[in-house]
């Protein structure tokens, strides 16, 4: 089923011009598409053909709107939804028709982060019950297992007794970090962290961030980063997409796509987005009005 | 069920603590227990019979006498609960191994056998149970266990259905993706996450099916179509009885009153298990008291300038906790709008600020109150105001944006309907005349085609036309202050900028004071002339929206504007490094 792709090939189209070092991609997505059943045999087609490829230790951010599609890449490449067309190869193996058993084994390597703490935890498991299940699904010993939940909450910067307490007991932040330290616990090569701090605080949300990126620094785990909001997946990516509508309409260096968007969607988004300075964003208003004519 | 973490007391021991629990529990457990040591305790075997015995009183060794065939009460009692018992264990058994799995798989898989299995156990539900019952005992002979397991098949679909129902919710919680993405094998992912949830519910429900099988066992056989081989029933006793109740009326009342207990018994049993399993929370649900005292009389405004539209001087907010005591949650804010002023209330969650916002409307949820302070609008003193006046201010002076367009509209109903009626019963128009108004408004919040959206359902509209729906239902009555509680957190940026320009484009050609809640500092800069940043409900710096934005003084304001990712360089360009994990 794995077909091993030659190093440093390029099969995606949504590259963008430039000088690449000889790497092969950890993923790589050609031509992803993804409907769902609507009424009367029709299909909604919520991807159509998305191409992507991320590097080793590299954050990849992905920009849309809700019902862009974003999340559904993410869910893809989890295997969460079927595919209808295109490929999506993890580490030089096709993933995206594995069979379940190989897509078991694949949470090794596979992990997500979702955007609701709330019910991304089970409300009646102890935290360290959470965190032990893909520990004990791999197979891992229960004492290595419970030695393990240690490191993990260390890692995130939880207390030890963690381990013994139930979710409620938890703000939207350290429950979000429990869902961290879940991803991490099998120590995978990819995590896709969907929405991760759009349902926290902003304080917190940086907290959460800066943990984010010292934990990549550290594992040269690379992400793939789902969000809405421009500014932080600027501040996490290395590269970034805009989807608009199930396609990539930009790709490119975080800081080119962010702060000099050429598509006009992504400059619409950019100036959209509100910034906490009174004297600019009155400039940017003026800008957006000039370019969308709103008001 | 592996793992199952229980920091708190376990269900037992809360059925226990439960007085009817306790109480049915325990005379459940005494009948199980002397049927169960029927043998020890029957002074005879049940078949035994001495007809010169026959209607006999009690006497020492038997204490409910014996019945018209000289057979002792108490040993057919006894051994007649083998049988009634029994065959209601055997229906719930089979039921169980029936209904749980089929529910199971067809909640967590669906697809085919979802449709399949749904379609049987509709069918089955449609069926007469007494008829098949009647028809199952002509065509598979009459003993009582036959019954039994048709029993089971036919109660079989109040298992599948609940279990499916549940199943259907839980497999969409993001904790079972988390636990696919894990790589947990289906079976597991169910059994550990899956059971948990419908575990309680299957407990009570089978409670209830016990006790229906009981009843319905013993209507055959007082019918006199139960198991025709001679094996003591209660059924069968009271049919017995019943024939001779003239004679000895007392006869009834044994069978009856073991058949009243014990079904009783089980629907008492299931509804405080029902208490004690679905009562996650931990607090009691005693009803919470409904204040509505008057606060401590508002401070007089000693030499402090209120503005005129709305000022708020020392608002606390309480709430009165399950235990009776007193919760504090805002602690003596002020706060004042201007005519035409747009004023942010910034803060994280559980800030206050939405409590804040709520007093001012009159609107606090149960059980809470505002415990003391000020909120004046246009010079009226609304704290300590009746139910009824407040709610003529609001609409007319002070109107209110919600933070979720589309939870805040009712899907039964057109947006035109919605609109039509508020402004009938505020204004007092004609059924046409507010249609026309509506129109007006869905126009003045620039909506591109609004005879379509007045006629459209607010599922066939998006988030960004709901809020403006919601903001032209808030403007129906030309309101003077409008409070908005985080009214684009839930929309997209392109939405919020037009959004934002909506409410500004109002303030400015209406005059209208705008109390706007929200988290978002963006937001501010946009739209506020002032700004009051809330902490733990209190205000910990207020001022114009440059100064606090561009020299916060306090230090948790300057946390906040650092934790804004506006202007932070972006991330370098990636490189290639040698990995070692």
């Amino acid at each position: 089923m794995s077909t091993h792709q030659p190093y440093g090939s390029d099969r995606s189209g949504g590259r963008p011009p430039g000088p690449r070092e000889p790497v092969r991609p950890l993923l790589e997505v050609a031509g992803l598409e993804v409907s769902f059943a609507a009424r009367r045999r029709t299909r909604t087609r919520v991807l159509k053909g998305v191409s992507f490829d991320i590097r080793p230790a590299e954050t990849f951010g992905l920009v849309g709107e809700s019902g862009s599609g974003k999340t559904t890449i993410g869910r893809a490449v989890l295997g969460l939804v079927p595919v209808q067309a295109g490929t999506i190869t993890f580490d030089g193996e096709r993933i995206e028709r594995a069979a379940p058993r190989r897509r078991r084994e694949l949470s090794r390597d596979l992990q997500v982060i979702f955007q609701d703490p709330y019910t991304s935890l089970n409300p009646s498991f102890s935290i360290g019950d959470t965190l032990m299940e893909p520990l004990i699904a791999q197979g891992t010993a229960d004492r290595e297992a419970r030695g393990r939940v240690g490191e993990l909450l260390e890692r995130v910067r939880l207390p030890a007794d963690a381990a013994d307490r139930l979710p409620r007991e938890f703000s939207g932040g350290q429950r979000q970090r429990v869902a961290i330290a879940r991803a991490l616990a099998l120590r995978p090569k990819l995590i896709v962290c969907d929405e991760p701090v759009s349902a926290l605080d902003l304080t917190t949300q940086h907290t959460v961030l800066e943990l984010l990126l010292e934990i990549q620094e550290q594992t040269a785990v690379s992400y793939l980063f789902v969000s809405h909001d421009l500014s932080v997946v600027r501040y996490m990516s290395h590269r970034v997409a805009v989807i608009h509508q199930g396609e990539l309409v930009e790709t490119g260096e975080a800081d080119q796509v962010t702060a000099r968007p050429e598509h006009p969607y992504t400059r619409a988004l950019m100036l959209s987005a509100p910034v906490a300075d009174v004297h600019e964003q009155r400039r940017r208003r003026r800008e957006l009005a000039q370019e969308t004519g709103v008001s | 069920m592996s793992g199952t973490p229980a920091p708190r007391r376990g269900v037992p021991g809360r059925l226990l603590r439960h007085p009817l629990g306790l109480v049915s529990a325990l005379v459940l457990g005494l009948i199980v227990l002397a049927v169960l040591l029927a043998p020890v305790l029957a002074a005879q075997g049940p078949g035994v019979s001495e007809l010169r015995d026959s209607f006999r009183g009690p006497s020492g060794g038997h204490p409910f006498g014996f019945d018209s065939a000289g057979r002792d009460v108490l040993s057919r009692l006894l051994y007649g609960g083998r049988t009634t018992l029994g065959g209601a264990v055997l229906s719930v058994v089979v039921a169980l191994t029936l209904g749980v799995p089929a529910g199971l798989a067809a909640g967590y898989y669906g697809r085919w056998f979802d449709g399949v299995a749904s379609w049987v156990s509709d069918l089955i539900m449609a069926l007469p149970a007494m008829v098949v019952l009647l028809a199952s005992r002509a065509v598979l002979g009459s003993t009582a266990w036959v019954l039994m397991v048709v029993l089971g098949f036919l109660v079989a679909p109040a298992f599948f259905r609940l279990v499916r129902g549940i199943v259907v919710q839980v497999r969409g919680e993001l904790y079972v993706d988390a636990a696919r993405v894990s790589g947990l094998r289906d079976a597991r992912i169910i059994s550990r996450h899956v059971l948990i949830v419908v575990r309680g519910p299957i407990i009570i429900q089978i409670a209830l099916v016990a006790g229906v099988a009981i009843g319905l066992q013993a209507g055959l056989e007082f019918l006199g179509i139960g198991s025709g081989d001679g094996a003591p029933t209660w059924g069968a006793m009271l049919n017995e009885a019943f024939q001779n109740i003239q004679r000895a009326p007392l006869l009834l009342l044994w069978p009856g009153l073991a058949l009243g207990l014990s079904s009783g018994a089980l629907v008492l049993l299931a509804a405080a298990l029902r208490d004690v399993l679905e009562d996650r929370g931990g607090s009691t649900d005693r009803a919470v008291r409904r204040t509505a005292e008057a606060p401590v009389a508002p401070e007089p405004a000693a030499g402090d300038e209120r503005a005129a539209l709305l000022s708020v001087r020392g608002l606390a907010v309480a709430y009165t906790l399950p235990d009776g005591s007193d919760r504090e949650v805002v602690h003596g804010v002020d706060l004042d709008v201007r005519p035409g002023e747009v004023v942010g209330l910034v803060g994280e969650s559980g800030s206050g600020k939405t409590q804040t916002a709520f007093s001012v409307l009159g609107l606090l949820p149960e059980g809470g109150r505002v415990s003391r302070g000020s909120v004046l609008i246009e010079g009226q003193e609304v704290v300590g105001l009746s139910e009824r006046r407040h709610r003529a201010l609001r609409g007319d002076v002070v109107a209110y944006v919600p933070q979720e367009p589309m939870s805040n509209l009712d899907p039964a109903f057109t947006i035109g309907a919605q609109l039509v009626e508020p402004i009938r019963c505020k204004l007092g128009l004609s059924r046409k005349e507010a249609a026309a108004r509506a129109l007006e408004l869905l126009r003045m919040v620039e909506i591109a085609d609004p005879e379509r959206a007045f006629r459209s359902y607010p599922h066939q509209i998006s988030g960004g036309m709901a809020q403006r729906v919601l903001i032209a239902g808030a403007m129906s009555c030309e309101p003077r202050l409008l409070i908005a509680d985080e009214p684009t957190t839930a929309l997209d940026v392109r939405v919020q900028a037009e959004i934002l320009a909506l409410l500004r484009r109002l303030q400015r050609e209406r005059d209208l004071g705008i109390l706007l809640v929200t988290h978002n500092l963006g937001v501010v800069a946009d739209l506020c002339d002032r700004v009051a940043v809330m902490r733990e409900g209190r205000i910990v710096e207020s001022g114009t929206a440059e100064q606090v934005l561009h020299a916060p003084a306090d230090p948790y304001t300057r946390g906040l504007l650092d934790a804004v990712l506006d202007h932070v360089p972006a991330r370098p360009a990636w490189r290639p490094r040698k990995a070692t994990t």
